[in-house]
């Protein structure tokens, strides 16, 4: 290799690379004005916000839009969270299960609850009890829903944990079965509580996950008591023939999404850097 | 008097490669004996398949008597009375160095929180870290953590000690403190078993030491004799490169 410094190539760029960025950023500058001034010019402002954000049918919600709504989107999320939780625990370690029918009914369950659309599993849940005469779901509407969320949550939550469970490095087992523990008191000695921590930020995502699904209640045919934000805010519109309920009840969804999006994040960074 | 370990024609495969091609070692009680041989030779497999972290393919073994390489064997009980101690030290990220020595306790031999922490204290104390109980490993340096594996694996009163390589992923300075306990233990009577190479403390602590080299033991004596004046060529040849890495 010669020992000759790179020369700049003389003469050929006639903008320094600053000056193109400074043109590149005032474009940028310059297409947001022109989009945002069209947007000015040709929304009709009056109506929308007569449609979307109506004052006086937004406060038609109150309270009703946190002591039912918001709290049966809770008690259905949480529901099916705490069903998936443990059904996905169970799911991934049959999946990584030494014993081979245990891994095919594992992974033929995740593969088909996670490829089918939700919806699907929510209508099919409202069938349950002509599929089994006599059947009924415990727990009625709540249950109906909170099997519906675990049903599909599990299928998700079983793939964190065989992630995290697989993410604990094998010496950790090998100390535990050599200190004279036995595989299972191994699994939930030392491996699962490692694994818990890995799985937490990918777990709160899952719980959000969740709680935007909830919305299918919808499709159980719920009214009255068990309403969930979704069914609450789509009634309400019917009934005064104006969207800003259905805006409303977006917006309390990100008032809870939006921080527990934050929350991952934060522990995710947290995890990488060390303990 | 029964021999604390008792190999014979062992053969171990991974799928189709033979990494241990029939070994016999015995171990007396109370004795020490090092393993050492180049990278790859099967020292790690072999100390492995004494506690069935790898199952042997062909061959048996005997643990004070024990046959573990039998179907029934109840694995759980005689891993008990054999401690293991890591190249990686293996402590448990999530538990302080009191509970990492405390959990077996507790969990296999059933003691009580009381008595067990009484044990972890003496163990930690004995291996010199008895001021980093409530220390979680990433806050230990390499030695303190492979120490306070050491003082885990004692807790459970082990019978006899495996050791693979408990020096190589430390650093220099640290590793005359690990060597240090090992020492202590050795003169207490430990039956040890040590893949290691320390040829310093194989020479000094040994009773034995058996050179392996391509799944076979090439040479199995006192140490004057295999490090003093070894016999084979392989022996020599690598002695040379583990004394004098620069010549
Ligand atoms: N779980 C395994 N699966 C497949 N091959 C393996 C496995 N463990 C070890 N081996 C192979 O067996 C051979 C011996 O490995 P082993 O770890 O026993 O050697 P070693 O003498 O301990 O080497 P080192 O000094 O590097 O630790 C190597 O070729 C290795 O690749
Ligand atoms: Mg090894």
């Amino acid at each position: 290799m010669s020992d000759q410094p790179v020369a700049a190539a003389p003469g050929r760029a006639r903008l320094s690379p600053r000056k193109k960025q400074k043109i590149t950023r005032g474009t940028q500058y310059v297409v947001l004005g022109v989009v945002l001034g069209a947007l000015l010019l040709y929304v009709d402002w009056a109506s929308l916000s007569q449609n979307f954000a109506k004052g006086d049918v937004a406060e038609k919600a109150l309270p009703e839009l946190f002591t039912i709504a918001l709290r049966n989107t809770l008690i259905y999320t949480i529901g099916g969270f705490v069903l998936a939780f443990v059904l996905g625990l169970i799911f991934a370690l049959m999946r990584i299960s030494p014993v081979r029918p245990y891994r095919w009914i594992a992974t033929i369950y995740i593969e088909i609850f996670r490829g089918l659309p939700a919806l699907l599993i929510f209508l099919l849940i409202t069938f349950l009890p002509l599929a089994l005469p006599g059947f009924e779901v415990p727990g009625g509407t709540y249950g109906q829903g909170i099997l519906g969320l675990g049903l599909v949550g599990a299928a998700y939550q079983a793939e964190v944990f065989r992630a995290g469970l697989q993410a604990v490095p094998k010496g950790q087992t090998e100390a535990a079965r050599s200190l004279g523990m036995s595989a299972a008191r191994a699994q939930f000695t030392v491996v699962i509580p490692q694994a818990i921590r890995i799985v937490i930020p990918p777990t709160t995502n899952q719980f959000v996950s969740l709680l935007k699904d909830s919305s299918l209640v919808l499709f159980l045919g719920v009214s009255g008591q068990y309403v969930e934000l979704a069914k609450f805010g789509n009634d309400l519109a019917s009934q005064y023939a104006n969207a800003t309920p259905i805006m409303v009840a977006g917006l309390t969804y990100l008032i809870v999404t939006v921080p527990l999006g934050y929350l991952a994040t934060r522990l995710e960074k947290r995890k990488g850097s060390g303990r | 008097m029964t021999p604390a370990i008792e190999i014979k024609g062992l053969h171990k495969y991974f799928g189709a490669n033979e990494v241990l091609k029939g070994i016999d070692i015995t171990v007396e009680a109370g004795q020490v004996v090092c393993v050492v041989g180049p990278s790859g030779s099967g020292k790690s497999t072999l100390l492995r398949c004494v506690n069935l972290l790898e199952e042997p393919t062909e061959g048996t073994v005997h643990v004070e008597g024990i046959e573990v390489t039998d179907p029934d064997a109840d694995i759980d009980s005689v891993r008990r009375r054999i401690g293991m101690v890591f190249q990686q030290f293996n402590l448990f990220p999530h538990m302080t160095a009191l509970q990492n020595v405390m959990i077996s306790q507790r969990r296999v031999l059933k003691r009580s929180s009381k008595e067990a922490e009484i044990v972890a204290r003496d163990n930690l104390n004995k291996v010199g870290v008895s001021d980093k109980c409530d220390a979680y490993p990433s806050q230990l340096s390499g030695g303190q953590q492979q120490r306070v594996a050491i003082a885990r694996a004692l807790a459970m009163d082990p019978d006899l000690m495996l050791f693979d390589e408990p020096t190589s992923a430390l650093d220099p300075e640290l590793v005359g403190d690990v060597l240090a306990v090992m020492r202590k233990l050795a003169e207490e009577g430990m039956t040890m078993l040590v893949v290691t190479h320390e040829m310093g403390f194989a020479r000094e602590v040994a009773d034995r030491v058996v050179f392996m080299d391509g799944g076979v033991i090439v040479e199995d004596g006192p140490p004057a004799q295999v490090i003093g004046d070894p016999q084979h060529e392989r022996t020599r040849s690598f002695l040379k490169r583990v004394l004098h890495p620069e010549g």
